[in-house]
């Protein structure tokens, strides 16, 4: 224990509790392989989710080939395509996404962002990653099991996802879900740390309103995740029970290839019910860390305070809190009473609002701005553009009657891509630019960023935008083929080839960023410790990268919000969080 | 300079496309106009918020880019303007609401005079279902599905045996009258979509789900499976043909009841009548 300092500076309490000894690793093994260091955890989180990304991309590549030149290429015939679009999917979506802002950003930034040594519970943080090593482990290996992975959708609906009809219901299925299983309860582990440490861990002076919006909405999408994902738990454990044990939770009497089978009396609705409850949170599981990554973005580079900061925390935690009880927008056409339409597009729309919110106070943040066209400043912009554009989409959607005609055609694809694939990958790229100076010391290369933001935001916005269209023509969803059909016009397969064309070539600018991230480990140039100007708590530790512990010897005091940019009569652009009120730097601040 | 160009062109393309794409829904063929009305509501109002956004953001990045000595005003909050922002955004989206629900409200209300008929899913092919004489379709059981008895009807319900039943092939319907489609399946999930009708919904094994519409145009109108059903989802073909009512009857005389499909040629000899006959 370290004596409790007893001196109280203004405004800021005495701290209550000493703080705990960390456990200090002793060899190579321990510092960087079972590492209890949060920072060394979310390294390993982030590698490995680009590691699996890297394979669902390469899997995005051979459904755009297959969708842009049907037929031509023998290798991909229709029981692949749907094991591709299967795997692309979880893995983008949970393995990914999830895994990244969570595990990655969540474990790097919230000790740091809130003044913390590291987690409250390394050892559990520990075991999350390697839970979740092994969920990844488990997922890849159903690439090599006989039948191969399921193809049953990244949706995974029964009866489908284990009749015989299907692609991979030998062993695909089941691996699957055990790999769920043990994804999820890899992410507890990790998201009872980040939800504790944000509540428990905080360094004096950090009120929760002074928090940087990133650490909002990691901790927001973290509670969300929390309540969430058990659904998705019990459903994965109810559907491998139907599997395995022959349970009829969600298998009615059916007929399989015209034999009548053991199961009767389940329904396959309530498995849409819990996926869903699980599945639209995590929709904004995913964007509320972007959101938060990007009001950070925005105002580090425009120089400027982010505008309207407790609209934006109040509107992240309504959000959260409203996707609770929107999740049956996804079943409009599935079945469910019709009657339910009128409260879940009521609610569906109203969450609109907030989310408006949001993107007003982005763009009202630049106006009068000193905005540096920096490459996370980039990648900001681009979120704001294609984050604007799907979640319009996402109106169509939300309202019930609309829904139906564009419900399981490219539309929602279109829709889902922009808004929940390409704007939070664009939040993660720039996030990635932002704090890869920490992490490593070094920047990443200026020329090679430029081209890779300017190929992936150009380029996936010539792939989604279109594709809207051929929704709206009503080219249905997860064909591998649209074979001959009176109501295509010859101009959509062209459309298709472009789409395709346009997606190998996004493909192609990842592979320069990952060159960059690993050239610029060593030749990058030296970034000193706070090359931004950044005035959040992580630029202002002792050493950067920092240390095991974080602030050296002493916890820094926080005497503001994240956000003094600008502040009239303050010497420089910013006023760091930890530094004390003397003289004008004060003046104006944020409480 | 450029980054504000680029993104002022950015919108200015997205708002071209739309307007001069080939690209657009198939021609309507039932009574759901209003669901296009709705779309075309809503594009206006979410093409203006979409400008919007991308215009101002391309004009604060070209009026407020960094030049040496610039320095950005501090203005944390405006209560007023967030205010208005946030009445204005509930004002576009009750626009769009409004309109959608009671669009709904009609969508969900099947009206008095509308035909059953029946669509029975399954790995990988459609059937369907017509009632006879007497109007009224006949139960079905999964269980009691056979080579002979294709959809599973019960034989012992008397509603069922004047019942038309098309296993594989093509289905017809008269213009101008109201349909209830119920919506049956009997292996996975299938969704009976045909994109003319604008309308479509799930097929759920183990319970039977519908929605109506009324067929506006003769035509020939191809029918896919829009919900994930497996290794031949891509496959699974049918046609619906909407005719003039004499076409329609004189097609219907030439199919075949449950009762002559189950070899009882006597319940089946009396041949088919409608109602209005």
């Amino acid at each position: 224990m370290v004596d409790i300092p007893l001196d109280t500076v203004a405004g800021i309490p005495p701290a209550e509790v000493g703080e705990v000894e960390l456990y200090h690793p002793r060899s190579w093994w321990t510092r960087y392989v079972f590492s209890q260091d949060a920072k060394i955890i979310a390294v390993q989180y982030s590698i490995t989710a680009m590691a699996i990304g890297m394979v669902a991309l390469v899997l995005s590549w051979l459904m755009r080939l297959q969708l842009g030149f049907p037929g031509t290429f023998s290798f991909i015939d229709a029981n692949q395509y749907l094991q591709f679009i299967t795997m692309h999917g979880m893995i983008m979506v949970v393995y990914l996404l999830t895994a990244l802002f969570l595990g990655g950003f969540g474990n790097y930034l919230i000790p740091l962002m809130v003044g913390a040594r590291d987690m409250v519970f390394p050892y559990v943080n520990m075991l999350s990653y390697w839970i979740y090593l092994l969920a990844v482990v488990v997922l890849v290996s159903t690439f090599f099991v006989p039948g191969g992975p399921t193809g049953a959708g990244w949706t995974l609906y029964p009866p489908q996802a284990i009749l015989s009809g299907t692609p991979g219901q030998d062993w695909g299925i089941v691996l699957m879900l055990a790999s769920l299983i043990l994804f999820i309860i890899g992410f507890t582990m990790g998201g009872l740390n980040y939800v504790v440490t944000v509540l428990q861990g905080r360094t004096r002076g950090m009120t929760l309103m002074r928090m940087p919006l990133t650490v909002w909405g990691i901790f927001t999408a973290t509670v969300m995740a929390l309540l969430a994902f058990p659904a998705l738990f019990v459903a994965s454990v109810m559907l491998l029970l139907d599997r395995l044990l022959g349970t009829s939770f969600f298998m009615p009497t059916l007929v399989e290839m015209g034999q009548l089978t053991k199961y009767g009396g389940g329904s396959p609705i309530m498995f849409q019910h819990l996926f869903w409850f699980f599945g639209h949170p995590e929709v904004y599981i995913v964007a509320l860390p972007a959101f938060g990554i990007i009001s950070d973005l925005i105002s580090v580079h425009a120089r400027k305070n982010i505008f309207g900061y407790r609209m934006m925390v109040w509107a992240i935690v309504g959000i959260g809190a409203l996707s609770f009880v929107v999740w049956a927008h996804h079943m409009y056409v599935s079945g469910m009473n019709p009657y339910f339409g009128f409260f879940f597009a009521t609610t569906t729309l109203i969450i609109a609002i907030p989310t408006a919110i949001k993107v007003y106070n982005w763009v009202l943040t630049l106006w009068r701005g000193d905005i540096h066209l920096t490459i996370p400043m980039l990648f900001a912009l681009a979120f704001i553009v294609t984050f604007v554009n799907g979640g319009l989409t996402g109106l169509f959607l939300g309202n019930v009657v609309v829904d139906v005609p564009l419900s399981d055609t490219m539309f929602v694809v279109a829709h889902f891509h922009m808004v929940m694939g390409i704007a939070p990958i664009m939040a993660v790229f720039g996030g990635l630019y932002h704090w890869y100076p920490k992490v490593t010391g070094r920047m990443l290369n200026e020329g090679l960023g430029r081209f890779h933001f300017w190929v992936s935001f150009l380029g996936a916005y010539a792939i989604f935008f279109p594709m809207h269209y051929l929704g709206l023509l009503g080219m249905p969803r997860r064909y591998h083929d649209i074979g001959e059909t009176s109501f295509v016009p010859a101009s959509a397969h062209d459309l298709n080839a472009f789409m395709s064309i346009a997606a190998l070539i996004v493909g192609f600018a990842q592979l320069v960023f990952l060159f960059n991230l690993v050239w610029s480990l060593f030749k990058g140039k030296e970034a000193g410790g706070n090359p931004w100007g950044a005035a959040s708590l992580e630029w202002q530790t002792p050493e950067t990268p920092p240390a095991h512990g974080n602030w050296g010897k002493e916890l820094p005091i926080v005497y503001r919000w994240a956000y003094d940019y600008s502040v009239p009569g303050a010497g420089r652009d910013f006023v760091p969080q930890n530094e004390p009120p003397a003289g004008l730097s004060a003046q104006g601040s944020h409480p | 300079m450029a980054v504000a160009i680029l993104l002022l062109l950015i919108a200015i393309a997205s708002v071209l496309f739309h307007l001069l794409s080939p690209w657009w829904w198939t021609p309507l063929a039932s009574n759901w106009h209003y669901i296009d009305d709705t779309i075309t509501l809503t594009f206006w109002i979410t093409g203006a918020v979409f400008s919007a956004v991308v215009v101002f953001m391309a004009y604060c990045v070209f009026r407020f880019r960094h030049k040496e000595g610039r320095r950005a005003d501090y203005n944390p909050e405006n209560k007023k303007l967030e205010g208005w922002l946030t009445i204005a955004t509930a004002v576009g989206v009750a626009a769009m609401l409004a309109p959608g629900l009671v669009v709904w409200h009609q969508f969900v209300t099947v009206p008095a005079d509308a035909t059953e008929i029946e669509v029975m899913g399954q790995q990988w092919m459609w059937s369907y279902r017509l009632p006879g004489k007497d109007g009224r379709l006949g139960t079905s059981d999964a269980r009691k599905i056979s080579a002979e008895n294709p959809m599973g009807l019960s034989p012992n319900d008397p509603n069922g045996q004047d019942d038309i039943v098309i296993q594989n092939d093509d289905l017809h319907l008269p213009v101008g009258k109201p349909v209830k489609v119920l919506l049956r399946s009997i292996d996975v999930l299938h969704d009976f979509y045909v994109p003319e009708f604008r309308a479509k919904m799930d097929m759920i094994p183990g319970s039977v789900t519908y929605y109506w519409f009324t067929p506006t145009r003769a035509g020939t109108f191809d029918v896919l499976c829009a919900e994930l059903c497996g290794s031949a989802h891509a496959q699974m073909r049918s046609k619906v043909i909407v005719e003039e009512e004499k076409d329609y009857h004189a097609w219907l005389e030439k199919q075949r009841t449950f009762a002559e499909l189950s070899g009882q040629p006597n319940v089946a000899k009396a041949a088919y009548k409608t109602k209005s006959e």
